[in-house]
């Protein structure tokens, strides 16, 4: 009687392959895994991207500098702002042009307001991915707020192509500073209300502690950065360590963790939209008066030379590294987008977890999809 | 360290490197083949230990190909850029870095996929986003018929 039921139980004994992908919904867009599994438990997990690799660093050798600002929207469309904020700073830093206070203060409110509305999505879809139908209809419904606030002042919501290099397409409208203070207090008082419905939910702990764990050591050699690497203990964040636009003149904790398993990496981005709320806090009211962009040169020709930026997204590390020939096109652009490298990381910390495993273990990495293809 | 010490550090560490002091980083040049050894000791050393990999950019040059890595110390908190060159770009190849930083497997993919440069020690080069009937794309004589990019 044990052998028969031994038999029945298929693939116990070899390895099998399964495809997860390019279309299943936990992945959030066309990401390919080829799954090896012995029994549920995952042995080897192998990407396949390129699905919608638009290959914008070619792209980018053939148009200006100026143009190449609304290329990066679409990279990690989550983080729209902050991608061109990375390309104007690089463009900015080439050319040595000194940038006003009030456009630092303005860009620092507006990546931190990008930052929130992309934990906000990530908790949303996160929690729909492990069960909480709820989850997503809160997290949209706050996200919306923000949107609002985008697209009374920049015209667009999400690919909102706000910087340029110099300064910032427009002026901020004059609701800006109430309707984001507006939003602050709305969200301080919502903010608990995630906590109660996913934070503290037995059953998302119980599917996401010491699950997928990612040691020090291993998220520094795998690059891994943002929330995922500093829920390890991987102090990474640019805005500390190479403080760009506002970022030296307000305060804020890095979020840090020494646990690592996937649990923290989304407590890492709850805690950062505290984080983002106190930052907003400390300059919505002392926003500079002055111009909101510089005039530059109509056609941007930068020296020749290499020039290397980075920017904290949603997501971690972004480098924008350009190397000019004297031209008004740049001669080659590199992007090292944080959901790239982050990537490379799946494989090790899904190892032997079950695979609904990875469906969590996938999401708390917050991967977005064009951010990986490029 | 400062960057001029820094960069009197890594000339002792690595005698037959070039090294030049960038506008932000200090530059160090090695040919491909001490790029390995280089790197190792870079990452192995006390004073540098450059143990993140922050990118890997690859350049294709007219002549021949370089490319770029960027690191970063967690502990110092100092960044190195360390350069290198192929020999011609008929058939290029550098050693691999996967065996000092993991995230090389995906970075130097990436290079292979679009610039054709081989990484020698490489545990999977493959190609990334294009199937093998593609060229590689980022090369400056790369010609596409159906997409005109060129200007």
């Amino acid at each position: 009687m044990e052998e028969i039921i031994k038999e029945a139980v298929i693939g116990e004994q070899e390895e099998y392959i399964i495809n997860m992908g390019p279309q299943h919904p936990s992945t959030h867009g066309v990401l390919r895994l080829v799954v090896s599994l012995k029994g549920e438990i995952v042995k080897n997990v192998q990407p396949h991207i390129g699905y919608i690799h638009r290959g914008i660093e070619k792209m980018c050798e053939s148009i200006t500098y100026p143009q190449i600002i609304h290329l990066t929207d679409r990279m990690d469309y989550l983080s729209a702002s902050i991608n061109n904020e990375g390309v104007c700073l690089a463009v900015e830093k080439a050319l040595e042009v000194d940038i006003p206070d009030r456009i630092k203060v303005i860009r620092t409110i507006v990546s931190e307001l990008t930052r929130i509305q992309s934990h906000q999505l990530f908790w949303a879809s996160y929690g729909m991915d492990m069960g909480g139908q709820t989850c997503f209809f809160y997290g949209l419904r706050d996200r919306e707020m923000i949107l609002d606030i985008f697209e009374e002042t920049m015209g667009g919501r999400m690919l909102v192509s706000y910087n340029c290099p110099g300064g910032l397409m427009y002026d901020i409208h004059p609701n800006f500073q109430n309707r984001v203070k507006a939003f602050l207090k709305y969200f301080r008082k919502v903010l608990p209300e995630y906590d109660a419905i996913l934070t503290g939910n037995v059953i998302f702990k119980s599917r996401t502690i010491d699950v997928g764990k990612l040691s020090l050591e291993d998220a520094i050699s795998y690059g891994v950065t943002g929330p995922s690497g500093r829920a390890s203990g991987f102090s990474c964040d640019i805005r500390k360590h190479d403080p760009y636009s506002a970022y030296d003149r307000v305060k804020f904790n890095e979020v840090l963790y020494s646990e690592g398993d996937t649990y923290h990496r989304y407590c890492a981005r709850i805690e950062e939209m505290r984080e983002s709320m106190n930052i907003i806090d400390q300059l919505i009211d002392n926003i500079p008066e002055g111009p909101y962009a510089v005039k530059l040169k109509p056609v941007i020709k930068l020296p020749e030379g290499e020039y290397f930026q980075r920017v904290e997204t949603a997501r971690g590390e972004l480098d924008v590294f350009v190397v000019s020939d004297g031209n008004k096109n740049p001669y080659r652009v590199k992007f090292r987008t944080p959901s790239f490298v982050n990537l490379g990381v799946l494989n090790h910390i899904t190892k032997d977890f079950k695979i609904a495993d990875l469906i969590a273990i996938a999401g708390s990495l917050d991967l977005v999809i064009p951010d990986i293809d490029r | 360290m400062d960057k001029a010490q820094l960069a009197e550090f890594v000339k002792t560490l690595i005698p037959d490197s070039e090294i030049r002091q960038g506008k932000n980083y200090v530059e160090v040049t090695v040919p491909s083949s001490a790029l390995f050894s280089a790197a190792k000791i870079l990452r192995e050393n006390e004073g540098t230990s450059c143990d993140y990999l922050v990118n890997i950019t690859g350049v294709d040059y007219a002549t021949d190909m370089a490319v770029i890595y960027h690191l970063e110390s967690v502990k110092h908190r100092h960044m190195l850029v360390l350069k290198t060159r192929t020999t011609g770009r008929d058939n290029p190849a550098i050693d691999s870095v996967y065996d000092i930083w993991k995230s090389a497997e995906y970075l130097e993919r990436e290079i292979y996929d679009l610039l054709g440069i081989k990484f020698n020690n490489h545990p999977d080069l493959r190609r990334l986003f294009l199937d093998s009937s593609w060229g590689f794309p980022l090369r400056k004589d790369y010609v596409d018929d159906i997409n005109i990019v060129s200007k």
